[in-house]
């Protein structure tokens, strides 16, 4: 039975079903923010794989071929951005300061958030390029001198946050231009907010992948010198 | 550009190997998947240019199938937390503050000066 269980086709059913039942919660629920689909996944998922004591590598291992494809579906991306091209026009000074301005505003503020509340160097480090899409920020955590593991933990978590939360603060901020949801949502949850902006709208979903670019490639280059003033 | 999922799936696959190839020879801090997605959005634009109706291309049709679906692919990272939560206990309140509060700050950052700037570029 131990064989069954830790092999990739269990742990791939087990994941595939867990999605659709997520899938089933977001309609019964008629999309409530909270019932996500990938969230429900990863509880269902997670708790099932803690109760049978299977360990996340095996996990991992087991389910490569979908962590594969995250490649291509980002790729993909571009074909939202194409049907949206003519919506770039007028829109390109806007994007080119918002997008940069809010790496900023995220580095230097999960840097001074954590600092005040005790976080030792390390943390703050690990902490700092979180906002970054996921392989990405590993890399910038480990440059920076952070735990890559726990940064990439991390960026998980505000992705998810952004594809609960993110278009209700949004609403509640007034930013009501598609556009300009899209990048705030892909500059500070990457790919999964962009999951939930996609689901909301397609221009939405467009400059939310394209602001995920962005935000990965001014996070790289800005990191390293807001860490320098920063600590 | 006739053909099925295959072809399609195999022009995302070839495109992202392309972002790969020109970051590793560039050493661009960027992901080979984002330098892909732009590869595509480029030979995408050529094509309409030239008189292609690019809806009916396999990469495209491929691309909304795999978009459908974009956050079943993150459940494997996102169970990878499940490990890591005890790591995080210890620091939860430093992590959740940090967090939460950049996360605000960023994504309101972000809408409000989109806003204003496009406001101004459409005035002028």
């Amino acid at each position: 039975m131990r064989d069954v269980v830790e092999s990739p086709v269990f742990l791939m059913a087990l994941t595939l079903v867990s999605y659709r039942v997520g899938l089933s919660v977001r309609d019964a629920s008629r999309g409530h923010a909270l019932a996500q689909p990938v969230l429900v996944a990863i509880v269902l998922t997670g708790g099932t794989i803690l109760a049978l004591d299977v360990d996340a590598t095996t996990y991992a291992d087991g389910v490569q071929v979908l962590s594969f494809w995250l490649g291509a579906a980002t790729v993909a991306l571009a074909v939202p951005l194409h049907r949206q091209a003519a919506r770039l026009k007028g829109f390109v000074v806007p994007m080119l300061v918002a997008v940069p301005l809010g790496v900023v505003v995220s580095v230097c503020s999960v840097v001074l958030l954590a600092r005040w509340t005790g976080a030792g160097e390390e943390l703050v480090r690990t902490l700092s390029p979180k906002a970054a899409t996921t392989p990405v920020s590993i890399q910038l955590s480990e440059t920076a001198g952070g735990i890559p593991s726990l940064t990439a933990a991390l960026a998980i978590c505000v992705g998810i946050l952004g594809a609960v939360a993110g278009p209700a603060v949004l609403t509640l901020a007034r930013v009501t231009d598609r556009r300009a949801r899209g990048l705030a949502l892909g500059g500070v949850s990457h790919g999964i907010g962009a999951s939930r902006a996609l689901a909301e709208d397609e221009t939405e979903g467009a400059f939310a992948g394209l602001s995920m670019g962005l935000t990965a490639l001014a996070t790289s280059l800005l990191l390293p010198l807001l860490l320098a003033v920063l600590l | 550009m006739p053909g099925g999922l295959v072809v399609g799936l195999t022009w995302l696959v070839v495109c992202q190997l392309v972002g790969e190839v020109l970051v590793h020879l560039t050493d661009a801090p960027l992901p080979g998947p984002v330098v892909g997605m732009v590869v595509l959005l480029l030979a995408l634009e050529v094509r309409r240019r030239r008189g292609h109706d690019t809806d009916r291309d396999p990469a495209v049709r491929a691309a909304d199938g795999l978009l459908r679906h974009l956050q079943l692919l993150f459940v494997p990272a996102g169970v990878g937390v499940v490990a890591y939560l005890g790591a995080i206990r210890d620091d939860a309140v430093p992590i959740v503050v940090a967090v939460a509060g950049s996360w605000v700050l960023g994504i309101v950052v972000i809408g409000w000066t989109t806003r204003l700037l496009e406001r101004g570029e459409r005035a002028a």
